[in-house]
């Protein structure tokens, strides 16, 4: 018997499943990110192409590589969203049609924008392409979401300065579909509305050439009657404008009970390892809680979980309200993570129980690892015996990408990955 | 030859007059409320004030609306809108599509003039805003003189620059300064008082930008003042339509000489571009002799080449 409770979700043998999931969003570097980033659970992924992309220092996708990252994403019943979200000057608007029609042939499902240039462009040359509008237009309130929405917009992606009581005002009063960011990096200023990379150094931010001035250091004085008098003294920290990485995890049940349509983690310049630990913590809170909403329980192994790739402190972002000093970091060097990555499974022999190990980092006979992946539970072992492709006997994995095998008694899986303890981590 | 505006930014209300007097054709008020950046604050009654003021010298006023607006705000954009409509400005300026919204349901007649400061990069742009509302398209700074012109040649909105003043590099939503002395645990007045200001200190580059925060976050501004007083020509030959003097963080004294100065280029460039490259020079000398300490002059963007 099935009933219906409320727009997300209905009562299935006695359970509240939530039928209206939100999608979860991973960034793809790369090719090989892309592909981790779909098995290990993301419903859509965000790349970048080789122009009209905010990050000019990722290695961006050809429109080859574009291809082939829809066909995989399909096979998986995943989307591929592209960012074209630079803020475009004159120079940058010849080829932009083309661009966008090979997008549209590729079979990617949408961008990313922010000019208004784009969004007109590929409505008019690419019209299949789904336009989502880019937090790099700071979309703080819902009149302006109405805008966009007005304007045929798809979707609307929220400045990250929006507080849950917010967010959740747009979501009710308009009704596009509205996806934020739940997981990464922040920047500290209004996104498009910093230039400081142009001032400082000469490359422009808003089309990718951001060197993350917002946090280096300062140092504050007063100009005063042609004094400047300090704000500081010897033993304080310099003035720093770092924001700490954005972790909405526990907020996700309250989340998909906004109805939000799309949790976005931020990260196409973040590791392999990395993706692939967010994307799955996230993937097992939310199935989790849409499976039996009821009887949810939060765990601390999955906060745990997010810890062993994170390399900065985490907080809640503007989520409770306007961030005060603790949601900063002030003269703190970047953290370890508490694991490293060391490698992929290419292979597993159920019978002899070898696994095949592409290297990706350092690891011995002797070390802990951990392997993980979607269709395992995590476990730890101590590696035992190594050996290289033609059966040598090794002590150690030493180079990268370096093909090892080494027995692991539980079953594994191609593109399993596995990460050892990090020592050095605090 | 069509003589470009003059917009300037009066501290309040007295600015006014004296400004008339010193060649300004458009002023640039509001309060930060709803507007960022503003070099004073100017309440409902001086905003009356200052319309009947201008209006007697046939001169304008434009009102700042273009603060990032979370909802809490946008309900009352339309009262605020109704009541400038009903005074008569003679343009609001917007950055955010709410205010368009609101504009269009409550004060349809009003003119619009889009600014985000760093969002005006494209020709494109500009037009798009401009079949929304806009009248005028605010360019972003951060422009060579080369893209200002070829955006002018292409342009279907009015195009104003800035020309003098500080530019905001940088706005957070955070209370950023704040949040350092809480850090520090210490108490400390932040918010802007009438004697002087914040400053950033980047030891690299030994610049020093002002710094300052509001209702609206923490802004940044530029280390240096711009300053094309001397380099107006191409712009008044390609008929850019607004010359802005920000006023922002400096005296009335100031923005008053300034205004001056750039009155005189202006109609230099205008009727005599002889006598104007003549006299270039020296109108740039006298600024420099006005600059506050701490304030160097440069040409922004306008010969910087920036990459990405």
């Amino acid at each position: 018997m099935v009933q219906l409770v409320d727009k997300i979700s209905e009562i299935r043998n006695g359970k509240r499943v939530i039928v209206k999931k939100p999608e979860l969003l991973a960034p793809a570097g790369n090719l090989e990110k892309l592909k981790i980033a779909v098995m290990y659970g993301a419903d859509a992924v965000f790349i970048g192409g080789q122009e009209y992309s905010l990050r000019s220092n990722a290695d961006n996708f050809t429109l080859e590589e574009i291809k082939e990252g829809v066909s995989f994403a399909k096979k998986y019943n995943a989307k591929v969203y592209v960012t074209t979200n630079i803020i475009a000057h004159n120079e940058n608007i010849p080829g932009l049609e083309n661009y966008l029609r090979g997008l549209e042939d590729a079979g990617v499902s949408g961008i990313i924008v922010a000019d208004p240039l784009i969004i007109e462009t590929a409505k008019k040359v690419a019209p299949g392409l789904e336009r989502h509008l880019s937090t790099q237009q700071s979309l703080s309130n819902w009149r302006a979401a109405q805008y966009w929405k007005e304007e045929g917009l798809e979707r609307v992606v929220l400045a990250r300065e929006t507080t849950a009581a917010e967010i959740k005002e747009i979501k009710e009063k308009v009704d596009i579909e509205v996806e934020i960011f739940v997981h990464g990096a922040l920047c500290i200023a209004y996104s498009g509305r910093c230039v400081l990379s142009n001032h400082m150094t000469a490359r422009d931010s808003n089309r990718g050439g951001c060197c993350q001035s917002c946090r280096w250091n300062y140092e504050l004085y007063r100009q005063e009657a042609g004094q400047e008098i300090p704000l500081f003294s010897d033993n304080d920290v310099p003035f720093a404008m770092s924001s700490k990485d954005l972790n909405l995890l526990k907020y996700v049940p309250q989340l998909i009970e906004m109805g939000i349509d799309s949790f976005k983690i931020e990260g196409r310049m973040k590791s392999i390892h990395y993706v692939a630990t967010v994307v799955s913590v996230y993937r097992k809170v939310i199935d989790a809680y849409c499976a039996d909403s009821d009887h949810f329980e939060f765990k601390d192994e999955w906060l745990q979980e997010l810890a062993k790739c994170a390399n900065r402190d985490t907080d809640y972002g503007f989520y409770k309200g306007l961030p005060g000093y603790q949601q900063q970091l002030f003269n703190e060097s970047r953290q370890k993570p508490s694991h490293d990555f060391a490698g992929m499974v290419l292979d597993y022999d159920e019978e002899t129980k070898m696994v095949t190990v592409q290297q990706r980092n350092f690891f011995k006979i002797g070390d802990q690892v951990e392997f993980f992946g979607p269709n395992i539970d995590n476990f730890t072992m101590t590696v035992k015996n190594l050996y290289d492709e033609e059966g040598n006997m090794l002590d150690a994995a030493r180079h990268p990408l370096q093909i090892v095998r080494f027995q692991v008694d539980q079953p594994v899986h191609r593109y399993n990955l596995m990460r050892k303890e990090n020592v050095h981590a605090v | 030859m069509p003589v470009p505006e003059l917009l300037v930014t009066p501290t309040n209300i007295n600015d006014i007059l004296p400004l008339i007097e010193a060649g300004a054709d458009a002023f640039v008020i509001g309060e930060m409320r709803y507007g960022l950046r503003l070099a004073g604050e100017f309440n409902k009654a001086d905003i009356k004030n200052a319309v009947e003021i201008a209006h007697n010298h046939k001169r304008k006023v434009y009102v700042a609306m273009n603060a990032i607006f979370h909802n809490e705000k946008v309900e009352e954009l339309d009262s605020y809108l109704q009541f400038l409509q009903e005074i008569a400005v003679d343009a609001v300026i917007f950055g955010d599509p709410a205010v368009l919204m609101a504009a269009k349901q409550s004060a349809p007649n009003i003119r619009l003039h889009w600014s985000t400061e760093t969002l005006g990069t494209n020709w494109y742009t500009c037009n798009y805003w401009g079949r929304k509302g806009a009248k005028r398209a605010v360019l972003a700074r951060e422009l060579s003189m080369d893209e200002i012109l070829e955006i002018k040649e292409n342009a279907e909105v009015e195009i104003e620059i800035l020309v003098h003043g500080m530019s905001c590099m940088f706005q957070s939503k955070r209370p950023l300064i704040d949040n350092y002395f809480q850090f520090q645990g210490k108490q400390m007045e932040v918010r802007q008082s009438g004697q002087g200001y914040l400053f950033l200190y980047d030891p690299e580059r030994d610049n020093k930008y002002p710094v300052f925060e509001d209702e609206n976050g923490t802004h940044i501004m530029s280390a240096n003042d711009i300053c094309i007083i001397d380099e107006l020509q191409e712009l008044v030959d390609a008929g850019i339509d607004s010359f802005k003097i920000d006023g922002i963080f400096q005296s009335p004294q100031y923005i008053i000489e300034v205004t001056k100065l750039y009155r005189k280029a202006i109609d230099l460039c205008v009727h005599d571009s002889n006598q104007y490259e003549e006299e270039k020079d020296q109108l740039l000398e006298k600024i420099i002799a006005m600059q506050p300490q701490n304030r160097g002059l440069d040409t922004g963007f306008f010969f910087k080449e920036t990459v990405y």
